[in-house]
């Protein structure tokens, strides 16, 4: 089937197969590698996008579903400089092997969208659905904190 | 200051393996692994018949066996499968979802076999996973037992307890991509040492092998060198004549990634009514899961050799009887081994307190080891230390006193809510895994610094501090680093063990002191003085004595001809990182439900060079100690099959760390560095199982197995 | 992980929905957080998806008199900020804030989640505690099911072939009580309970969402909140895992219980934050 899904500000047109997953079509089909795939159950939020502003697992969205809508992956966040999400990770270390980051940084900014200056402990449960394995999560708060301030 | 590994990683992703579009895997297949559904089983036959795709089993492999003697894992299951998940054949297809759709008809019958589960049912040996050997026992590391050392004790604990068996969880699983280029196989691999990896293939294939290692997205000691299904895809991509890649699902990683830990301990503990120990024993069963990986080798060495922990103990005796049992193969995670022995002498220690009616902090206190050098009975030379410097560091930060004095309120009042302090004192060995490390440093026109290093860091931010460190000591504004190409390096061992400053980094700092040298020379020649005459200030070369001279910038001392040296450095010890931490929990003795309230830490891994890494691998060590004390563990039912897998800590689970720094130097190395990797995991698990303990220790509680789960916490005190 | 192939169909209304539901295989989507997952793992394999989510007729909030009425395809995420839903359906808020992450709500439904009818499941138990009513369309009309005859068993509804809900009406009710208790933030309930008015639904606590009826009793005859959670556990027959056996739930029944009828009892603080 055909799909057209507006990533990063351009819109995309493709002929794929029906059951293909969004992560895949923005992986395969755009070559846009900056979302992952971690996991196989939407637990690890490795593959966090926004669509239409909101930050979903793109894992488990069909293509099909988000044609027509508007997708924004870690490629398309920076305009002419970092966003003040990006800077923050940089400035507070809040990566180290990275595989989360892309994820982890999208579903920061729908977060500070809806709930500007959260505390650690709202941070803290807002994330549960991102997990990291290097970083024990204390400097993806401070950057979630410096960025929200 | 930022790490240079990041202004990719926040903008468009790290090169991940499943990311790398390298023109040579251009119409590259896909290729995911058949494994087997059960723990034990005769393969009565494989039939792809119904799957439009290549379908390769051991019977088409024409490949030498993967090590000498029967006890060795087939590159492919060939007639018995003795773990669920192992691989049983390959399937090969054109695209991501013609090979979902292939694998899942491949049907392989399977006779099944009684399988062996825990080590109990291993060494009774009724079953034996490889019968011509006559034992599930392969390997018996340490000492035997004599029993004098208790014999003038007042008292004596003995306890028998479990380290679990962990999933190590890097947040990308496995994979690769493969594909021959004239007569050579080129691997893009996730893995923590390219150059083994490299080795292993090439003797498998008989061919040479380059390896390339890409971003890698977490490893934890799990991604050493090359699984079997490297060497297979390898094999398929030469016998198609195409390139192919593979990257495993999560559910597939689970069971077939190596797990970690896995030990049964018996410890005993014997001393005075005053709080001497006198003599401590460990006798633990290791379980080296179906086939032996570094379970069967590393980590017995490694428990024996920390058995002692922090304390002058005279006697001590340790032994660790490695099993096989018929479940996913152990190796290195985050400690390998070493976390084993702390949590063993640590729990001891707080059995021994509990026994004669003493705080647990003064006992430590008064066994601590004191003077350094110091050999442990066990045979480890331990560098420096200041053991009670760091605990007593600890409790002031946290305030135990006045948490001790909170604990005995809320006791009193009848809380429902239990208060527990937990100590963890450790000492490990770090760069105790491997011989030598490799280093190449060019300055070259431009004046730009390259460093290539045999280390292979994966998320540890070593290339910003190797930047660090030889752009400080050359002057240089521009330094890259490169790791994890064998045809860029020419030798390496790798990172793990927390090894990779200590070698990979006095290699590195060996280096830039033979370039500097050379440079002196050429700068002597090009400012026609003696070599003695010129000194190096902030990147310039000029006249000792001269600061208003013309001087020479790198760029202009390399305009002509490059300025290189080659390292191989391999005449350091290892060193023994140190450390306390304290973990204060509140325990629902209503649900069971364990919360971590406070972390306070003191890790000594000598001298810091980059704070922010150092911090960073402490952060995500505690994180996964205090995963292993309340939260995972990788259970079999007793048919060999996974109980549901524990996937990780969220944030939400873990509170802001307290992070004490304490540099004690060690003269073993050029750096005065000792490894930081793994400390905050071998640490924290013991302090936070201690902590929970404690908590219910009035209800007399006074051992509990990790993770402290629910269920169990609330069996415990029902 | 990739679901076996399928045809995807995106209906332009209820009707049309109907239409392609009725053929053989189909299977509904709608936020798909349940769904996908299991076409993944091939657990579930329809022919046919009909994707119903950009129904935006579906999707709506709205006071009724005395009723709530909440469209299928309302979000869990719309369920926690929504005005109405706090001020009248405040458990129904306080379910869906605890079901999955941020991202999981920003997909799931109240429709998707109740046609899935996991055990385990938040949503579904505060609906059944408010005494809600399905509304179902099908190839024979309209009906209204009562949540108390909704739920069949594990996975399993009243809901018939070709049938698709359309909204759930909940009776206006402010006294509630929610706990959940989970080992991780991330997990579904190892034990639940959802406690609206006089009605108490235990979660994860049997095949479906359990109503602890001798608990209810109790408080109707008077019985003090400790006496009454002490039933909890009456009746239910969880599932036995290694890491909670049933006699761990049943504990955890009973406590859980009684916090959340003395939360809903304003004896302890607790509200939708």
């Amino acid at each position: 089937m055909k799909v057209t899904i507006e990533v990063n500000g351009t819109v995309t047109s493709h002929d794929v197969e029906d059951r293909t997953l969004l992560v895949h079509y923005l992986r395969d089909t755009l070559g846009l590698t900056a979302t992952n795939v971690g996991c196989d159950t939407s637990a690890c939020g490795a593959c966090t996008v926004l669509l239409d502003g909101e930050s979903v697992k793109s894992c488990t969205i069909l293509a099909a579903q988000a044609s027509g809508h508007m997708v924004v992956t870690l490629e398309g966040l920076a305009g002419s400089e970092l966003h003040p999400v990006q800077r923050a990770f940089r400035e507070r270390h809040g990566s180290q092997c990275g595989f989360c980051t892309p994820g982890m940084i999208m579903a920061v900014v729908s977060l500070l969208r809806d709930n500007p200056k959260p505390d650690r402990d709202e941070i803290r449960l807002a994330l549960k659905g991102n997990l990291c394995r290097c970083t024990g999560y204390q400097n993806i708060v401070d950057a979630v904190e410096a960025a929200g301030s | 200051m930022a790490r240079i590994e990041d202004w990719a990683l926040i903008t468009s992703g790290g090169r991940y393996v499943e990311d790398v579009r390298d023109p040579a895997l251009a119409g590259c297949r896909y290729g995911a692994f058949v494994r087997s559904p059960v723990a034990h089983a005769r393969i009565t036959g494989i039939d792809g018949s119904a799957c439009r795709a290549d379908v390769f089993t051991a019977a088409d492999l024409d490949l030498p066996p993967a090590g000498r003697g029967p006890v060795v894992q087939p590159w492919l299951a060939r007639d018995v499968v003795r773990y669920v998940g192992e691989p049983v054949a390959l399937v090969v297809a054109d695209d991501r979802h013609r090979l979902a759709d292939a694998a899942a008809v491949v049907r392989v019958g399977y006779e099944p076999l009684e399988p062996v589960i825990g080590v109990e049912q291993a060494l009774a040996g009724e079953v034996l996973l490889f019968p011509e050997t006559g034992s599930n026992v392969v390997r018996v590391h340490g000492t035997s037992f004599d029993g004098a050392g208790f014999e003038g004790c007042e008292v004596v604990v003995t306890r028998t307890i479990v380290n679990q068996r962990l999933a190590p969880l890097p947040l990308e699983v496995r994979g690769a991509a493969c594909v021959w280029l004239a007569g050579r196989l080129v691997v893009w691999l996730p893995t923590q040492n390219a150059h083994a990896a490299r080795d292993l293939i090439a003797a498998a294939l008989g061919a040479p092998v380059r390896v390339i290692t890409p971003d890698v997205g977490g490893a934890f000691g799990a991604k050493m060198g090359a699984d079997p299904e490297v060497v297979v895809l390898g094999w398929a991509a030469r016998r198609l004549g195409r390139p192919i890649r593979w990257t495993e699902t999560r559910s597939e990683n689970l069971v077939a990634m190596t797990h970690g830990r896995g030990q049964r301990q018996t410890i005993t503990i014997g001393g005075r009514r005053d709080g001497t120990v006198l003599a401590f024993r460990l006798d633990a069963v290791q379980d080296a899961g179906a086939y032996p990986r570094s379970a069967a080798k590393l980590l017995p060495k490694f428990t024996c050799l920390m058995a002692a922990g922090a304390y002058r103990i005279p006697v001590v005796e340790a032994r660790v009887r490695a099993v096989l049992t018929n479940t996913t193969p152990v190796a290195s995670y985050r400690g390998a081994g070493r976390p084993e022995a702390t949590a063993a002498i640590e729990r001891a220690m707080d059995l021994f307190a509990a026994r004669i009616g003493m705080d647990p902090v003064a006992v430590r206190r008064i066994n601590f080891i004191r003077s350094f050098p110091y050999t442990t009975p066990t045979g480890a030379c331990y560098d420096s230390g200041d053991y009670h410097t760091a605990l007593d560091r600890v409790l002031a930060a946290g305030g135990y006193r006045e948490l001790r004095a909170e604990q005995e309120r809320r006791r009193a009042a009848g809380d429902v809510v239990a208060l527990g302090l937990g100590i963890g004192c450790y000492v490990e060995v770090t760069g105790g895994g491997g011989v030598g490390e490799g280093a190449r440093v060019v300055v070259g026109r431009g004046g730009v610094a390259t460093v290539h290093t045999g280390s292979s860091p994966h998320g540890q931010g070593l290339a910003s501090t190797l930047t660090m460190l030889v752009s400080h000591r050359l002057g240089v504004d521009q330094v890259i680093v490169r790791h994890g190409d064998t045809d860029l390096i020419a030798r390496g061992t790798g990172t793990f063990g927390s090894r990779s400053l200590q070698y990979g980094g006095s290699a590195v700092s060996r280096a830039v002191d033979l370039v500097v040298d050379r440079a002196r020379d050429r700068a002597a020649d090009m400012l026609e003085t003696a070599a003695g005459d010129v000194e190096l200030t902030a990147g310039v070369w000029r006249v000792r004595g001269a600061p208003s001279s013309r001087g020479l910038t790198w760029a202009e001392l390399c305009s002509a001809e490059e300025l290189a040296a080659d390292v191989w450095f391999d005449d350091a010890e290892p060193t023994y990182s140190f450390g306390a931490h304290l973990s204060v929990v509140e325990v629902d003795t209503e649900t069971g439900r364990v919360v971590l309230r406070r972390m306070v830490a003191v890790d000594d891994a000598g001298r810091v060079i980059n704070p922010e890494t150092c911090v960073g691998q402490r952060h995500g060590g505690l994180a996964q100690g205090i995963a292993q004390a309340l939260f995972e563990e990788v259970r079999h039912h007793p048919d060999g099959s996974l109980v549901d897998g524990c996937w990780g800590v969220g944030a939400s689970e873990l509170p802001d760390f307290e992070l004490l720094d304490m540099a004690t130097p060690t003269t073993r190395n050029p750096l005065g560095v000792k490894g930081i990797g793994e400390s905050g995991t071998i640490g924290s698990a013991p302090a936070v199982q201690n902590a929970v303990i404690d908590a219910l220790s009035h209800l007399g509680v006074d051992h509990l197995d990790m993770p402290a789960s629910p269920m169990r916490v609330w069996q415990a005190i029902s | 992980m990739i679901p076996a192939p399928f045809d995807y169909r995106r209906p332009g209304s209820v009707a049309e929905a109907l239409e392609l539901l009725a053929s053989p295989g189909a299977a509904l989507l709608a936020g798909g957080h349940s769904l996908l997952p299991l076409m993944k793992l091939r657990v579930v394999s329809p022919d046919v998806l009909v994707d119903v989510g950009a129904l935006a007729e579906l999707r709506y909030v709205r006071l009724d008199g005395d009723t709530v009425e909440i469209g299928a395809l309302t979000r869990f995420c719309d369920l926690v900020v929504d005005p109405v839903i706090r001020e009248h359906a405040p458990l129904l808020a306080r379910a869906a804030s605890s079901v999955g992450d941020r991202q999981v709500r920003h997909r799931g439904t109240i429709g998707g989640s109740l046609a899935h009818a996991d055990p385990a499941a938040d949503v579904p138990a505060a609906v059944l505690a408010c005494g809600g009513v399905v509304m179902v369309h099908g190839p024979d009309g309209a009906r209204r099911v009562h949540t108390r005859d909704f739920f069949l068993g594990r996975c399993r509804t009243a809901l018939g072939l070709g049938e698709m809900i359309v909204s759930v009406r909940v009776p206006r009710q402010t006294h509630w009580g929610f706990e959940k208790f989970t080992r991780r933030a991330l997990e579904w309930a190892l034990v639940g309970v959802a406690v609206a008015g006089e009605s108490v639904v235990l979660i994860n606590m049997g095949d479906r969402p359990v109503r602890a009826g001798v608990t209810e009793a109790a408080l109707r005859q008077g019985a003090s909140i400790e006496q009454a959670a002490g039933l909890a556990a009456w009746n239910t027959d969880p599932v036995d895992e290694p890491h909670a056996s049933a006699g761990f739930r049943q504990h955890l029944a009973r406590v859980l219980t009684r916090r959340a009828l003395q939360r809903a009892a304003g004896r302890v603080p607790g509200g939708l934050s």
